[in-house]
């Protein structure tokens, strides 16, 4: 029987949904009480399977934490897990984001606040900052979203080992082709309105999310602070696709994991009008890569003055996958089959910041 | 001389459960000696209390003898061989 879980992180801790049907699920939790979970992964390269949180307590600090028994002991680090080094003068604040390597099973990467990215070799144990991109000449220009100024999307490239896109807002995407060592923006074509002097500059776009296409690794898509666009070149060139959606704001982008070209966005309003366009809370889906959408909000709620953060969506690693939707009123949405219905599986949470799910055989 | 680091209820499983850590001092040293010495057993406790520079933590306090050590000197600020130093979270948040 496998067993599906979606990790749910929230402003005051984390809580797991444990299903075995995808129908009737078992909650538990909080893990890590009044500490926002930003960054969760769940990793099955392992022959354990492995769950990896990033957090921080607004007393104590930021932490990270891993499970080898899928939440029921936490190991924490004695000297920490991600440090910055001296010589940096920096203190960690949050981590944002951390991934699997799709080359190498024992390498995690973590995104975090100040702006760093960094590489476990040990499974998400211990890192190290990437000099490459923490020493660009361009960070003292880096700003910094509502959020903070934090790398919150890194897309290691399953084709090209060398090859990594990071992002962040307010700095806009960044890519290397050689393994770290030299950092590139990778932001022509996406709108910056709020720049006075250039609104088409050569980095410092509010870039909310970017997510890679499942079926061809250099087709990207990002939900910008105003623009939805997508890029045929492995994040270089940008061209708009937000034709078509009821607003070209959002925070959150999901590919699907398994079938190219099909993608899901959570419109909202506008950046003045943080709710769903129309009250209604909804996804947009594309199954052409952008060039035509439609709407899905069966099962959610209407009217909603919710809204779903940039991480707040994930999808299982199911044959026909699921996928999962926190919002801001502590509630998660599950479809599966597409997002044609929605089903709520979690209410009465804090605000949901992170929905990561996985399927265990 | 015995210095006493007291912790919040919070932090002391950390510590073992102690509630309070004493620091053997011969002579008036800065807090970030007496800090390091007192966890020096528990880096995790150390890493909650302040960051990887030493810097006290944005809503942490520590008061030595009775005083704001932020309001002092910081981490710099000098303890006294028989100081009590209270490590308290600061009353924020929501």
């Amino acid at each position: 029987m496998t067993q599906t879980i979606v990790g749910i992180g929230t402003r005051k801790g984390l809580w797991f949904a444990r299903s075995e049907d995808r129908r009737t699920w078992q909650v538990d939790g909080p893990h890590f009480l009044m500490s926002e979970v930003l960054s969760l992964l769940f990793d099955t390269r392992r022959e354990t399977a492995r769950i990896v949180v990033g957090f921080r307590s607004s007393h104590w600090g930021p932490s990270l934490q891993h499970s080898d028994d899928l939440g029921a002991t936490w190991v924490e680090h004695p000297e920490g897990s991600i440090r910055f080094p001296e010589d940096t003068d920096t203190a960690l604040k949050a981590t944002w984001q951390l991934v699997a390597d799709p080359h190498d099973p024992q390498v995690v990467w973590a995104g975090t606040e100040p702006q760093g990215l960094w590489r476990s070799a040990d499974g998400g144990e211990t890192f190290e900052l990437n000099r490459g991109l923490w020493d660009h000449p361009h960070r003292p220009e880096w700003g910094e979203g509502f959020g903070g100024g934090a790398i919150h999307t890194v897309l290691p490239s399953p084709a090209d080992a060398d090859s990594m896109l990071v992002a962040m807002s307010t700095g806009g995407v960044y890519n290397t082709r050689d393994g770290g060592r030299s950092w590139t923006p990778g932001n022509t074509g996406i709108h910056a309105y709020f720049q006075p002097h250039d609104e088409w500059p050569e980095f410092g776009q509010c870039v909310h999310k970017v997510a890679r296409d499942s079926a061809t690794p250099t087709r990207l898509y990002a939900q910008n602070h105003k623009g939805v666009y997508r890029s045929d070149d492995d994040g270089v060139t940008w061209t708009s696709i937000e034709a078509g959606l009821p607003t070209n704001f959002g925070m959150t982008a999901v590919t699907h994991p398994s079938r190219g070209d099909t993608l899901w966005l959570v419109p909202i309003a506008s950046d003045g009008e943080r709710i769903p366009p129309a009250a209604t809370l909804q996804l947009q889906r594309t199954d052409d890569a952008g060039a035509t959408w439609h709407t899905q909000n069966a099962g959610l709620p209407k009217p909603s003055y919710t809204n779903v953060l940039r991480d707040a969506a994930g999808v299982d690693t199911a044959d026909e996958p699921g996928l999962y939707v926190g919002t801001r009123n502590g509630e998660v949405y599950a479809t599966t089959d597409g997002g044609e219905s929605f089903t709520r599986i979690v209410e009465q949470l804090p605000d949901v910041l992170c929905v990561r799910a996985v399927t265990l055989p | 001389m015995t210095a006493r680091v007291v912790l919040p209820g919070l932090l002391r499983d950390l510590a073992d459960g102690a509630a309070e850590l004493p620091v053997e001092l011969g002579a008036p040293a800065p807090l970030s000696q007496v800090l390091d010495a007192a966890f020096e057993p528990w880096p995790i406790l150390a890493s909650r209390i302040r960051d990887e520079r030493g810097e006290i933590r944005r809503h942490v306090n520590v008061f030595v003898d009775g005083e704001d050590a932020k309001r002092a000197d910081g981490v710099r600020t000098e303890v006294g061989p028989q100081a009590t130093i209270h490590v308290i979270n600061a009353v924020s948040g929501g």
